[in-house]
């Protein structure tokens, strides 16, 4: 039977991570299909809320990030669309002196690492950057040149740039089984098969899948981050900010809505796509809101919603070579903070792809930390 | 609060399925977002004055006996709730006098009856223009008739009877102006034998075009082209028709393209809609107890596919039925064999006037300078730039360019989209499908979110 297609490189996922490995990897000449089950962009990739964000990041993920961020500065250079890209200071908020010691502390972690973007703010220097911010919150970390985009916005452009340059997106088109066929893979999808050297796995909460069928499982959860957006507002915030001690993600958009995240969770479903909204929860996340920033128990909620995302247990990705099949590269279990990290990743992985190695320090992210001890996989 | 039967709108639909369900011993709330029962076609019937429910007409005031039978059946009522959620364990989430709680029901009839279409024309959105049923509502509700002649505009039996009730009411409109195309009739004639099998429909829709005649109301008829002029607001509408162009100066514009299922609920709900060609518009997929795809989740009423007032009570007791079936496993099939021989002679009308009134072309493909989404302002040719940059379809389209996104959660817009994405596509609507619909429905203040008093000990 003739295939469906057949490529260099056939990404898995047409999240934001695979929508740039094949951007990269087509930029360096390869051939490259992306098989999607849904459509672009369909869960985390296009509904998460936007944080371009170094701030307060695992330490492993501090080199990577840093130079995903190059990428975002000059977005447009890359994809040919702004992505609703905005530089903004990323700020978390201290609401006591205890949390305030913890940023110090990690303030000094991240100087010690040789990283300069993380900086203490007082009383008052806080207050300058947020005005708006309740009276009890007694200083913050700041990383002043991040900022935040559009994400569905941003994944379309990747895709887009990517089809400009022949990448083939086959969306509503499931991967149901994988085989090493000589020195090929054979990917067969309830639309035929991909024929492909090279396999980029960039499934998301359903990265497992293909892991576990190569013999690697990884332990990755199923999320439902939910954010919250409301009606517009006059100006009040210019900075992404988060708070220390409880989940809150709050940025005013440039058109005056709110967009409030942070991490509570709704009701992930990965075997149906469906995500639900818990509001029991979401009430915490309005009242955290209102208290860090008065001025928002004035605002009127317009709507709420929730992606589905992967998260790792150590809440950091998978991103690398497979320790057991040949010519496979994982990017998946970005546990809620991968947007930022999508163009730079997207980048590894088209130099693993094509040079099979990297300069980045991607070792602490190898799914190998999962395999159990003696050598063999989990599970 | 709990509950056997949440009940979500109380016009015919939602009173009849509350009442008969109440009768055969469920616990039932009901929850409203008006102050008094009705819905928009029985609007304030339990307070209208006597001159003004004359001049609305024995249609309306046949509400009254749903009203109150309503009122004497038993079930929990709430005024003035407004229900912001349904989750998928049938938990509904209401707010009410600036607190918001849930209910937790074991099963749920959606009987939020129908929504104008969206107008998409040029100059729509002008103040000065609204739709048709609006317009009702107040002469309804509060007795108010406009200042001045109003033009009426577009497609649909409603536009008939306001323009009559207007008249009778003192007002008469300054024009009729219809978008019925020359030849609609002709083709619309092969359902006439059905529809004559309906009670007196045809009957009266003649005897409000000759008391238009009478009152010297002009007609015009096989509208096309129209546009609103205007600058701060409407002055005027034109439009081409009988050969030349025409316009009518007014600063109160009433434009109507039929009504639609209210689909917020069951799409919140995820129940599976379909596509009907001749309603033009999306339909959740009942069984013969208007149950949905969803276990436990009834829709009646106009939301189930636009029958008007007499089905809409009809089926409100037939969902009834099924949610008895459902929960008690009582099957009373007699009964529901009785509703479903009247909803279908009631109904026998249905086809022509779909075939008469279907909504104008103008409006489902809106020319490329329209604003479709109001909210945030989206032009039909910003959605047909976004089809050729690849997006696949409206909640694609929702992302890139933010229409439907606004504070009425695509209501306004969602159907034009889908219309104008699929033309683009060249793709069925039924597969290019709808916003997926978030919540809260409505917008709701953070504040009282931040109060929401849920049912936590069953989460």
């Amino acid at each position: 039977m003739t295939p469906l297609a057949r490529a260099d490189v056939a990404v898995l996922g047409g999240g934001i991570h695979g929508c740039s490995a094949a951007l990269h990897c087509a930029l360096r000449g390869l051939s490259v299909v992306v098989v999607e089950k849904d459509s672009v962009a369909r869960h985390a990739s296009g509904v998460n809320a936007g944080g371009v964000r170094r701030l307060g990041r695992h330490p492993a993920e501090i080199p990577i990030s840093d130079y995903s961020m190059k990428l975002w500065r000059n977005i447009a250079e890359l994809v040919d669309d702004d992505c609703g890209f905005q530089r903004a200071p990323q700020i978390k908020v201290a609401e006591s002196d205890a949390e305030l010691e913890s940023l110090a502390e990690r303030a000094r972690m991240v100087r010690g690492l040789g990283f300069e973007h993380e900086e203490l703010l007082d009383r008052a220097r806080l207050r300058e950057l947020l005005p708006a911010v309740a009276g009890h919150c007694v200083g913050g970390l700041a990383s002043m040149d991040d900022g935040f985009a559009i994400p569905y916005v941003t994944t379309f452009a990747f895709q887009r740039k990517a089809q400009s340059l022949g990448v083939r997106f086959f969306e509503q088109t499931r991967a149901l089984d994988l085989q090493r066929d000589g020195t090929a893979w054979r990917l067969e999808t309830d639309r035929g098969a991909v024929e492909a050297e090279t396999l980029v796995n960039c499934g998301g909460a359903w990265g497992n899948l293909v892991a576990a069928r190569l013999g690697e499982p990884a332990p990755v959860e199923a999320i439902a981050p939910m954010m919250l957006v409301t009606a517009r507002l006059p100006a009040f915030c210019t900075a992404v900010v988060g708070a220390t001690g409880r989940p809150l993600s709050f940025k005013q958009m440039p058109n005056g809505t709110v967009v409030i995240g942070g991490g509570r969770r709704g009701v992930a479903d990965p075997a149906t796509d469906r995500s639900d909204l818990r509001f029991a929860e979401l009430r915490l996340t309005a009242q955290t809101a209102a208290e860090v920033f008065p001025i928002m128990a004035g605002a009127t909620i317009v709507r709420g919603w929730a992606g589905i995302e992967g998260r790792m247990p150590d809440d950091i990705p998978v991103i690398g070579p497979s320790t057991r099949a040949e010519r496979v590269f994982h990017a998946f279990g970005f546990s809620a903070h991968g947007f930022q990290l999508g163009p730079g990743v997207g980048a590894i992985l088209a130099e693993l792809v094509a040079t099979g190695a990297t300069q980045a320090p991607i070792a602490p992210f190898s799914i190998g930390r999962f395999a159990a001890p003696g050598g063999q996989a989990a599970g | 609060m709990r509950c056997d039967l949440a009940v979500i709108g109380a016009g015919p639909a939602g009173l009849a399925a509350a009442t008969r369900a109440a009768e055969a011993g469920l616990s039932v709330e009901l929850f409203d977002e008006q102050p008094a029962p009705g819905g928009q076609i029985y609007r304030a019937i339990e307070s209208v004055p006597a001159p003004r429910r004359e001049l609305l007409g024995p249609d309306y005031a046949a509400g009254a006996a749903l009203a109150s039978a309503f009122r004497a059946s038993g079930a929990g009522y709430h005024p003035g709730a407004l229900v912001w959620n349904v989750d998928a364990t049938l938990a509904v989430d209401f707010s009410r006098d600036g607190r918001s709680r849930q209910c937790r029901a074991r099963a749920v009839v959606v009987a939020t009856g129908a929504i104008e279409r969206p107008t998409p024309l040029p100059g729509w959105t002008l103040p000065g223009v609204t739709g048709a049923g609006a317009l009702q509502i107040l002469l309804k509700a509060q007795g108010l008739v406009p200042s001045e002649p109003v033009v009426l505009a577009g497609s649909g039996p409603l536009l008939l009877l306001l323009a009559d009730q207007l008249t009778r009411a003192g007002a008469p409109p300054k024009a009729v102006v219809e978008t019925v195309p020359r030849g609609r009739l002709l083709a619309a004639a092969k359902h006439l034998p059905a529809a004559l099998r309906a009670p007196g429909y045809l009957a009266k829709g003649l005897k409000m075009l000759r008391a238009l005649k009478a009152a010297g109301v002009p007609l015009h008829r096989g509208a096309t082209d129209l546009a609103i002029e205007g600058g701060e607001r409407a002055e005027a509408l034109s439009f081409t028709a009988g050969g030349r162009r025409h316009r009518l100066e007014a600063g109160l514009i009433a434009l109507h393209q039929g009504v639609v299922p209210n689909q917020q609920v069951t799409r919140l709900l995820r129940c599976a809609h379909r596509w009907s060609g001749s309603q033009r518009c999306f339909l959740p997929v009942l069984d013969d107890w208007c149950e949905s795809s969803v276990e436990g989740v009834f829709v009646a009423g106009d939301g189930a596919g636009i029958g008007g007032a007499a089905s809409a009570a009809l089926r409100g007791r037939l969902a009834a039925l099924g949610a008895l079936r459902r929960l008690r496993g009582d099957v009373a099939e007699d009964e529901a064999a009785g509703l479903r021989r009247d909803l279908a002679r009631d109904g026998a009308v249905r086809p022509l006037l779909e075939a008469l009134y279907a909504p104008s072309e103008q409006v489902l493909a809106p020319a490329d300078d329209t604003l479709v989404c109001r909210c945030e302002e989206v032009t039909a040719g910003q959605l047909r730039q976004s089809v050729a940059l690849g997006c696949p379809g409206p909640n694609q389209a929702k992302s890139f360019l933010r229409c439907g996104m606004g504070p009425c959660q695509g209501r306004f817009c969602g159907l034009a989209v889908t219309e104008i994405i699929a033309a683009a596509r060249g793709e069925p609507q039924q597969e290019i499908d709808y916003y997926r619909i978030r919540p809260p429905l409505k917008p709701l203040p953070l504040a009282e979110l931040a109060a929401f008093e849920a049912d936590e000990d069953a989460a």
